[in-house]
């Protein structure tokens, strides 16, 4: 029986009036790929960002009903929300390395929560580059600026630096969107290592790309959680139409 | 063969566009070769470190230099630290609300305030009420006052610059607020931050009407070491200038000190943006590869 890592429960989410979620009842286990798909603007990465709070540095949001890490309520006025984003880390679509050298951008989440021991640093940078599947391309060259890697590079960089400060739970919001097949190809393979150690939730406009890495698939429309199911179940005997209309192509 | 009529009205277009950037530039070029032509006779290594002789028809302008170097340092360590700080809080901490807007808007129009405006404010404020007198610190303060505006407005925009995703990456590793603009949106901002500091005040510098109030001498020639200066009257250079080109007695006879005093001070405010251009420059490139 497999552990739930995060737990929705009639969750809403709005912008402003714009309500952008609706009653979201969903249960993510532990170790698991949970793959978010839906065409856009369903509030797939909404919902993603909803998870480490990420949302709440847009001005005029706010959320309704729950949601729980670990049976804790995340939105609850004594969860800090720095060590929520701690335990659960995210990458983002375009990948964000910061102009620095591509050891000091790996380093920069331990820095920031306090460690000043050199080895430790240098130890877990390394960690999480092999971690990364990144360390064999970029091991002679870590003082380099991170903005010199390639695509597919800067992202597992992203992917890296998530790893050193040990989260619990990692988000990607379409993290291979803008790379090429073979970029993406590591990418997805990075993800089936990862989920060994981590929960992941990847947000996907890539319905293979969702079959190929995910255990289960939750289909967003227009704000409402369709289905969620294991992704074998959701690609190949949908129980809501509407996802059946979506996975075959007919729209989205 | 003819010449389309809308290939005619391009070229005219053109002409008068040309013409008008032709003349902005011979302009300013004249009134440089004037200031330069007049100016440069003068300038000597005396011109630049004795004091005005005379009934200031002979000597030089070293309490004036003296006099608008203390005051700008006082216009620096008072409009620096707080216009960068404001700026931090509206675009990093404050809600985007209408209050937020209404304060901005404020600062903007500031920098449109004459400046005699802030002249008569810092008189009534530094000088009388917080009984400073007219000394180099209620200059400095008032002077600061006039480059806050700049200094807010340049910084906020330096601070737009630095993308959202460095901001969304270090939080999202679990930085605070703090250690994220600490470490990820200031080192960024600071070369832009400087460049418009410096640009405003260098315009500080060259300003007469808010000292006039508040400190400035006709004739001040002496120099005690800080603190001390900073508490009497004091010269300054566009305040000299003025004086020697339209209040002295003998306007003929100290026409030249007017024109060196003039080079002495474009050249400092032209040296104080070359600093500005070679900040944002070197700074830039540290941080682009780094």
């Amino acid at each position: 029986m497999s552990k739930i890592k995060i737990k929705t429960l009639d969750f809403n989410f709005y912008y402003g009036k714009f309500k952008a979620l609706t009653n979201i009842n969903m249960e993510i286990e532990t170790h698991k790929v949970t793959a978010l798909i839906g065409p856009s603007g369903c509030g797939k990465s909404t919902f993603l960002r909803s998870l480490n709070r990420m949302n709440d540095i847009i001005p005029g949001t706010h959320v309704e009903g729950q949601v729980e890490l670990d049976g804790q309520h995340i939105y609850d006025k004594k969860v800090d929300v720095v060590d929520l984003r701690r335990r659960v880390g995210m990458v983002f679509q375009k990948s964000n390395p910061f102009p620095k050298s591509i050891f000091e951008n790996v380093a920069y989440g331990l820095r920031i929560n306090g460690e000043r021991n050199h080895g430790k640093i240098a130890h877990r940078v390394e960690e999480s580059l092999i971690g990364a599947a990144l360390w064999d391309e970029v091991k002679d060259r870590l003082d380099e600026s991170a903005m010199d890697l390639s695509g597919g590079q800067q992202q597992r960089l992203c992917i890296a630096r998530a790893l050193a400060v040990k989260p619990e739970v990692i988000l990607m919001d379409e993290p291979a969107s803008a790379l090429d097949p073979i970029a993406t190809q590591k990418i997805e393979e990075l993800i089936f290592e990862l989920k060994k150690d981590y929960t992941i939730v990847i947000v996907t406009h890539n319905m293979q790309q969702a079959a190929r890495v995910s255990d289960y698939t939750a289909f967003f429309y227009l704000g409402e959680l369709i289905e969620f199911g294991e992704t074998d179940q959701i690609f190949t005997n949908p129980k809501v139409k509407k996802t059946e209309d979506y996975v075959t192509g007919r729209f989205g | 063969m003819k010449i389309p009529w809308k290939k005619v009205q391009e070229k005219i277009g053109f002409m008068i566009i040309r013409l008008a950037t032709v003349l902005v530039v011979l302009i300013l070029a004249y009134i440089l070769y004037d200031i330069f032509k007049k100016g440069l006779p003068v300038i000597n290594w005396e011109f630049i470190t004795a004091k005005p002789r005379k009934g200031m028809t002979e000597g030089g302008i070293w309490p004036a230099i003296v006099g608008t170097f203390w005051v700008s340092i006082v216009t620096v360590i008072f409009s620096v630290p707080i216009g960068m700080f404001a700026a931090i809080y509206l675009n990093e901490y404050a809600n985007k609300c209408r209050i937020v807007r209404i304060i901005r808007l404020a600062i903007r129009n500031l920098s449109g305030v004459p400046s005699i405006v802030y002249g008569l404010f810092g008189f009534a404020l530094f000088t009388l009420s917080l009984n400073m007198g007219l000394s180099v610190i209620s200059s400095g303060l008032t002077l600061g006052l006039l480059t806050l505006p700049w200094t807010v407005t340049a910084s906020e925009e330096a601070l737009k610059t630095v993308p959202m995703s460095y901001r969304e990456g270090a939080l999202a590793l679990g930085a605070t607020k703090w250690q994220t603009i600490r470490t990820n949106v200031l080192p960024y901002a600071v070369p832009g931050m400087l460049t418009g500091t410096i640009l405003g005040l260098a315009r500080a510098a060259g300003e007469t009407a808010p000292i006039l109030f508040t400190g400035v001498a006709f004739f001040w020639p002496i120099l005690p070491k800080f603190p001390t200066v900073l508490f009497q009257q004091f010269m300054a250079l566009p305040y000299h200038l003025f004086i020697m080109s339209t209040q002295h007695h003998e306007i003929v006879k100290v026409r030249p000190i007017a024109y060196g005093t003039a080079l002495v001070l474009i050249v400092l405010i032209v040296a104080m943006n070359g600093l500005a251009v070679w900040i944002r420059y070197r700074l830039r490139k540290k941080y682009k590869r780094a």
